[in-house]
């Protein structure tokens, strides 16, 4: 007998007259974002149905590869979406590949850290908590990485005679870069330290939110919340590190200059 | 002592160009905006990629790390950089850069003043200062005196020639065909991405 209140169809679509709510005030106040706003919906309904699908069949057959298979594929769209977020992109591969592997690395890490020693499922796997956990942290690192990585190139693209003075003066790309680098990460870091300072107090987080509306006691939902949080603030800072580093090594050489020539230029 | 040797150096803007600047000499760059005299110097710098080869005193420079070479040949761009707040963050040692400093006209010790408060000369005579303070054996300069009063001018052509007397060698750009005269001993024409020593191509002496 489940503790939680099931939810019908019936009572979805109930609450989906509010979607409608909004069109109707977009279509009376001339805001003109009605076909946005049908077309979000539509997908938004679409791709959690799928997700449900998806993760219907990946927790009966609990298998180790599909479980990866499902977290290379939430990596690989989030990777696009940290290419979005750049106004200034690396050229070729690394513009795509340079924040994706960052972001792998430290969600897989992070992920892989909280199952073997924090929540210990059974297998250690299990994509019931393996993919919801990966997906919190990657969309965290995401995030993260991608406003670290625009911070960076942007910051050394603006900055250029201030870092090139430095390298004639015998400065290493390290220390040069160094200023640009740091206020990369601080940028990259900023949104979990605000997250973290307001939770509780002003927000509460989803999946808190969720857990307690399905039934798990406050105390329990906390504890899960704020492991949670410590995840995302590790993976985040250790994959920002990582893609603002390996940026460092893109775009100097082993002559220590400057490199903005593998950098394409601004996209809008 | 320093003698600066240029290789058939070449960069994507300028076609292969090698000369010699011997200890005590100093080569005026001359040419129109846009000829390539800046590509030149930040490829013998080193800061941007370039083929061919530069040396200081026969030792190449890809046989040291390139910010070794750097303090070496200290290169004053025409457009000054900074990265700190206040003036004395971008000098390692301020007592020594203080005297540089006070000889070009600086009545009050700027230690704490504001970067973005400086005046164009300003920033010029410092930045000349910092690229000094280095002790470099080879300097580039580019258009080092543009914005500076007269008396001033006077000041940097003979700190320039203070470290002429004392062996380094010295690459001058300048707009200014008497003031190429006045603090040269040769002539390097630059146009359209090509070099041409004094004497050919219409490129006019520097009469001793």
């Amino acid at each position: 007998m489940p503790s939680y209140i099931a939810l019908s169809y019936g009572d979805l679509a109930l609450a989906a007259v509010l979607v409608l709510v909004d069109g109707a005030l977009s279509l009376l106040l001339d805001l003109d974002i009605h076909r946005q706003l049908l077309v979000a919906t539509l997908r938004m309904v679409v791709q959690l149905a799928l997700m449900g699908v998806v993760l219907t069949a990946l927790f009966r057959i609990v298998s180790p590869f599909w479980t990866a298979v499902a977290g290379l594929v939430m990596v690989g769209f989030a990777g696009r979406e940290i290419v979005a977020r750049q106004e200034r992109r690396l050229a070729g591969f690394w513009a795509y590949g340079l924040g994706t592997v960052s972001m792998m690395v430290s969600a897989t890490l992070v992920t892989i850290l909280a199952l073997t020693t924090a929540i210990r499922p059974q297998p250690w796997f299990n994509p019931r908590y393996a993919i919801p956990l990966l997906g919190m942290i990657l969309g965290n690192a995401m995030t993260g990485i991608s406003l670290g990585l625009n911070a960076f190139t942007t910051g050394l693209s603006q900055r250029r005679p201030a870092v090139e003075a430095q390298l004639m003066l015998g400065a290493t790309r390290r220390q040069a870069l160094g200023p640009v680098v740091r206020q990369s990460l601080r940028s990259a870091l900023m949104p979990t330290i605000n997250a973290m300072s307001a939770m509780g107090l002003v927000s509460l987080p989803g999946m808190m939110t969720g857990q307690i509306l399905g039934g798990v006691a406050p105390a329990e939902a906390v504890r899960y919340q704020l492991l949670i949080m410590f995840l995302i603030a590790g993976g985040t800072g250790i994959g920002a590190v990582a893609a603002v580093m390996a940026g460092l090594y893109r775009l100097t050489d082993a002559r220590h200059r400057l490199r903005l020539d593998r950098l394409r230029s601004p996209a809008r | 002592m320093a003698t600066l040797d240029v290789r058939t150096l070449r960069r994507p803007g300028l076609a292969a160009v090698s000369f010699r600047i011997q200890s005590g000499e100093c080569l005026a760059v001359q040419g129109a905006s846009g000829a390539g005299k800046t590509l030149l110097l930040r490829a013998i710098a080193d800061l941007d990629p370039a083929d061919g080869d530069v040396a200081l005193d026969g030792v190449s420079r890809e046989a040291m790390p390139a910010p070794r070479w750097r303090r070496l040949v200290g290169y004053l761009p025409a457009e000054s950089g900074w990265w700190a707040e206040t003036v004395r963050e971008h000098f390692l040692d301020w007592a020594k850069a203080l005297a540089l400093i006070r000889r070009l006209g600086f009545a009050e010790d700027p230690a704490g003043w504001p970067i973005a408060r400086l005046s164009t000369g300003e920033r010029q005579r410092l930045a000349l200062a910092r690229a000094l303070a280095m002790e470099p054996q080879a300097l580039l300069l580019d258009e080092p005196t543009a914005s500076l009063d007269p008396t001033s001018v006077a000041t940097v052509e003979a700190m320039v020639r203070e470290r002429r007397d004392r062996g380094a060698c010295v690459l001058w750009v300048t707009h200014d065909g008497v003031q190429a005269a006045r603090v040269a001993t040769r002539r390097l024409c630059i146009e359209a991405g090509r070099a041409w020593e004094e004497g050919t191509h219409g490129c006019p002496a520097i009469s001793l």
